[in-house]
């Protein structure tokens, strides 16, 4: 019995999240009413997180390329070349909104989804990393949230058999309606042996691999594009629910078909589904799709064709398959159990046709469906120019010990054991470096190649000063890269902001942009992949924001790479970098003076890459015994954090020139600690004086105690259980 | 010494086993469905991982594999049968081993650096340790926590086949050193005829001094020494 569509109207085209001149478009580009199962297509298509009608105008201007670079955005993910014949699969993406809504299912579909997108082109993963940020600890949503999002990420990672190895975990109320859920994922190939999404050949079967379809997940990414209102829970159902040991079985199967030479295009089904992904595949190989939709594995009974096109269920792939080699491609699903079944073909006509039950459901133009979307160039203005606040007409209100015990067990820099303990950071054996240093460190196979991974950004001053922040959180995932030894090679970005309508956001998100560009050309440190989440708002009021990096670095030889604790007393302590105790938008400023003021410290990129290049050298050289970049908090946090690692205490000094709160506590940038043996330091000395790079002696490791010079000493086992104590016991805390 | 590693849907540890077994002899995976393990086995490997999603019980589905009759059968002719973590899991499922695995008791999976306590040397797969040596080997599970009746406990403890425990680094058992709530702090337990063992640490990813130690490698080489001796 053929089944009732719902007419047209204008509320059912505004319930779509389609704008009446969005609705016109459409009229114009298909001369006709759409049909109800159309109409949904394009909402799929054209919303903001499968679109990027708001952003692609400022995306274009960013540095995607470089020799190293095999396959900027635009692809599941992006690759680089890493030698030896192998590439680096990675990217970041968000999962905010469904996280919010659902703390559990929506962290652990995140890294699901991220996950898909890495071996979807025939990587293996072998990291994720992620970058969450929550609302103020008080908040009474926050506890539950930060529970719900860790264990979330930790199933699905943990099951799914990839250590989780580094992420970043900050609070701040400006996210208490609308927390960020950023999961990066890596992955290695050959780098002659990349999938795409292209299809090519007419008359190809295309066929769907995995999970069976259901009604979970109908409209996440239309959902995802718009901004919350207090009514947030009632969309729960459009969460979808992650299931990571059919994930893992899609990965091993799909490895397994990748080798047959079986699969001539291959496209994960992520936000949008079975629609997104069939209409790319047709669209970037320059052919028509038709889908016969009753072929398709469904979970329930009585789908209709608007509903199976715009499910998001999880763990579900598209391909297009070589007609000779379908037989034994079914054989490799069918030994792991996953549902294959041929669901339509490519054709030569640029449609993109849909039938069910007998009827033609819908009948569009493939290439306009994505060329054709929106696309705006929305007003902005330029947030205004904060004052630099300096350190002498800031009264400290504490002594400086105790201003650094108090930072050590605030939210943000306190350890954060309690989340990474809950990832298995360990399985494949390879984790040289675990979460808690400046980036984690992967060896590849029986090494001695490895990967440094980071995930950074520092919103506050996005939000102070948006194109200094965008440089900086460029600079700090380059920064950190480079404190382990690693050389930068490639970046993510997950672009996080408010509602783009409104010109004050899309000036955060043109400036972010701006200075991201600006870092990531001086630096040599191209964007490969990426992700823009918008309408990050909760009641008319947008998140800070946040343009999360994720960088990623090659070592050549993993036993050299950096480590920040103090190993052994008696090494002098140097300090790499400028300081003249940029105390603006400073957790000292903000945790201990309860100020959240000025301008944010400013980046010079020349010495950002002149200082960095000289501590990477030093490393490779082995000429230090412990490293750290100098970042939230400043130095002393620093200092305290090689105190903790190694348990060895320090003795330090600041300079008379510099007030003594602004020289421990600002965040200058540029800035790193390295410890070396005493016979080698004057050589360092001297080699940084020839390569220019600022470079003072300010102490010396040993003893229980880290020691300001004039304020009392701090045991080291005192800074470690401060540091240590803060998150258990805020979960721990009844409200 | 030959191993088989056998790789349920959902194993993820098997290619650290593989590893670690490697420069022992050779390592082949077996894929759950096989009615028969290779000629000449020597060990048999259950790795980590989240068989059948851990959907049911943690090892309920996976013990019920064809290959388990197999392993079974090993086991009786004194086979060596090594159980890690979801491994250990499926042989107490499968009643190569008693008791049970439960969530753990902070509820949370946990992923560290633990140490252990190598309870006895003279069986085959801890020759290689000294008695009492506290070892530190990585533990990631959410449902490690190891309970039994107290009859099988006491016999367990009168049978000395409580083969490691959790401890602090000086080697104390105290329940602030125990990760999960395990019974007696107990972390892997030995078969009535000590050539079966089930536990929850990962001595396969402790094998390498620049991925966290290597007090993992013991317990590999005092298998490969088992067969070393025979000859």
């Amino acid at each position: 019995m053929p089944r009732q569509d719902p007419p047209v109207t204008p509320e059912l085209v505004a319930s779509h999240g389609l704008k009446p001149d969005e609705y016109q478009r459409i009229l114009d580009l298909i001369g006709r009413v759409p049909s109800f199962t159309e109409l949904g297509i394009f909402s799929a298509m054209w919303n903001e997180h499968c679109s990027y009608k708001s952003s692609r105008l400022h995306l274009r201007a960013l540095p995607t390329k470089a020799p190293w670079v095999i396959q900027g955005p635009g692809e599941n993910a992006g690759v680089i070349d890493i030698g030896d014949g192998e590439a680096c699969v990675f990217k970041m993406e968000s999962h905010n909104h469904p996280s919010y809504i659902e703390p559990f299912q929506g962290a652990a579909t995140g890294v699901g989804g991220i996950l898909r997108d890495v071996f979807t082109m025939g990587a293996r993963p072998v990291a994720c990393l992620n970058l969450l940020r929550f609302g103020a600890p008080e908040h009474p949503k926050t506890r539950h949230l930060v529970s719900g999002v860790v264990a979330g990420i930790g199933s699905y990672g943990n099951s799914f058999g990839v250590p989780t190895v580094g992420g970043a975990t900050a609070f701040h109320t400006g996210y208490d309606g609308n927390i960020l859920v950023n999961a990066m994922a890596v992955g290695i190939a050959r780098a002659d042996e990349i999938f795409y999404a292209k299809a090519t050949g007419i008359g190809n079967p295309i066929v769907y691999l995995g999970s069976k379809t259901g009604r979970d997940g109908i409209h996440g990414a239309t959902m995802a594009s718009a901004s919350f209102e207090e009514d947030a829970e009632a969309k729960r159902p459009t969460v979808q629910v992650g299931d990571p040991f059919t994930e893992k079985l899609l990965l091993e199967a799909c490895l397994e078909l990748m080798r047959t030479g079986a699969v001539i295009a291959i496209q994960d089904m992520g936000a949008a589904g079975l629609t997104s992904s069939a209409v790319e595949m047709g669209a970037k190989g320059d052919l028509g799709i038709e889908l016969d939709l009753d072929a398709v594995p469904c979970r329930e009974t009585g789908m209709s064709a608007y509903e199976m096109l715009l499910s998001e269920s999880q763990e579900r792939m598209l391909m297009v398959l070589d007609p000779q080699k379908e037989i034994e491609a079914k054989a490799v699903f069918v030994k792991w159990g996953l549902d294959f079944a041929v669901i339509g073909k490519t054709t030569d006509t640029l449609r993109f046709v849909i039938k069910h039950e007998g009827e033609v459901k819908a009948d569009l133009p493939i290439k306009q469906l994505g060329d054709a979307a929106p696309l705006y160039d929305r007003p902005h203005v330029a947030s205004p120019a904060l004052e630099k606040v300096e350190a002498a007409a800031i009264e400290p209100p504490l002594s400086n010990a105790e201003a650094l015990k108090l930072l050590l067990a605030t939210p943000d820099l306190c350890s954060k054991r309690w989340i990474y303990e809950q990832y298995d950071h360990l399985i494949l054996g390879n984790s040289v470096e675990t979460p808690g240093g400046d980036a984690a460190v992967i060896r590849l196979g029986d090494g001695p190649k490895g990967l440094a991974l980071t995930t950074d950004v520092t919103p506050r001053y996005c939000e102070a000063d948006p194109v200094a922040g965008g440089r900086q959180a460029v600079a700090e995932a380059w920064r950190n890269l480079t404190a382990v030894g690693a050389l930068p090679r490639a970046v993510t970005d997950n672009l996080n902001f408010g509602n783009p309508e409104k010109p004050e956001i899309m000036g955060q998100f043109v400036g972010c942009l701006t200075g991201i560009g600006q870092a990531c050309r001086a630096l040599d440190f191209p964007i490969v992949s990426g992700n823009v989440s918008l309408y990050n708002e909760s009641s008319g009021k947008g998140i800070p924001p946040t343009p999360s990096i994720g960088g990623v670095g090659v070592i050549a030889d993993v036993s050299l790479a950096a480590k920040l604790a103090f190993r052994r007393a008696g090494d002098a302590i140097l300090l790499i970098g400028d300081t003249e105790g940029w105390l603006g938008q400073s957790l000292y400023l903000r945790d201990v003076c309860g100020r959240e003021a000025g301008a944010p410290p400013p980046v010079d990129l020349a010495a950002e890459k002149r200082n960095g290049d000289f501590v990477r050298e030093l490393i490779l050289a082995g000429l230090v015994s412990a490293v750290h970049d100098i970042s939230d908090g400043g130095l002393a946090v620093a200092l305290a954090e090689m105190a903790m690692a190694g348990g060895v205490g320090a003795s330090v000094e600041a300079p008379a020139n510099v007030p003594a709160h602004g020289f421990w506590f600002g965040e200058d940038q540029s800035r790193y600690i390295v410890a070396t043996s005493p016979e080698h330091a004057l050589g360092v000395l001297a080699a940084a004086q020839r390569a220019g790079v600022p470079c003072r002696r300010i102490g010396e490791t040993g003893g229980a105690a880290l020691t300001l010079k004039g304020e009392a000493a701090i045991l080291v086992g005192d800074l470690s259980a401060r540091f240590e104590g803060w998150l258990p016991d805020y979960i721990a805390a009844a409200l | 010494m030959k191993s088989a590693v056998i790789l349920f849907p959902g194993s993820n540890r098997e290619g650290d086993a593989i590893r670690a077994l490697k420069p022992h002899g050779p390592a082949e995976i077996v894929w759950h469905g096989e009615a028969d393990l290779p000629r000449g086995t020597d060990l048999v490997v259950l790795p980590g991982g989240f068989s059948y999603g851990d959907y049911l019980r943690c090892g309920a589905i996976a013990a019920h594999s064809p290959i388990m009759a197999a392993v079974r059968a090993h086991a009786e002719r004194g086979g060596l049968v090594l159980g890690i973590c979801n491994g250990f899991q499926i042989l107490v499922e499968f009643g190569l081993l008693p008791g049970v695995l439960m969530r753990n008791a902070g509820l949370h999976f946990i992923c560290r650096m633990q140490h252990l306590r190598v309870e006895r040397t003279d069986a085959a797969f801890a020759s290689a340790y000294e008695k009492g040596q506290i070892i530190r080997i990585a533990i990631a599970h959410g449902e490690g926590n190891y309970a039994a009746d107290s009859q099988t406990i006491a016999r367990l403890e009168g049978e000395g086949r409580v083969a490691f425990r959790y401890c602090d680094a000086a080697g104390e058992v105290t329940s602030a050193a125990n990760p999960n709530g395990s019974i007696n702090a107990i972390a892997g337990i030995y078969s009535e005829r000590f050539n079966v063992l089930g536990m929850m640490p990962h001595p396969e990813n402790l094998i390498d001094p620049l991925v966290g130690g290597t007090d993992g490698r013991g317990l590999f080489t005092s298998i490969a020494g088992s067969f070393t001796v025979a000859v």
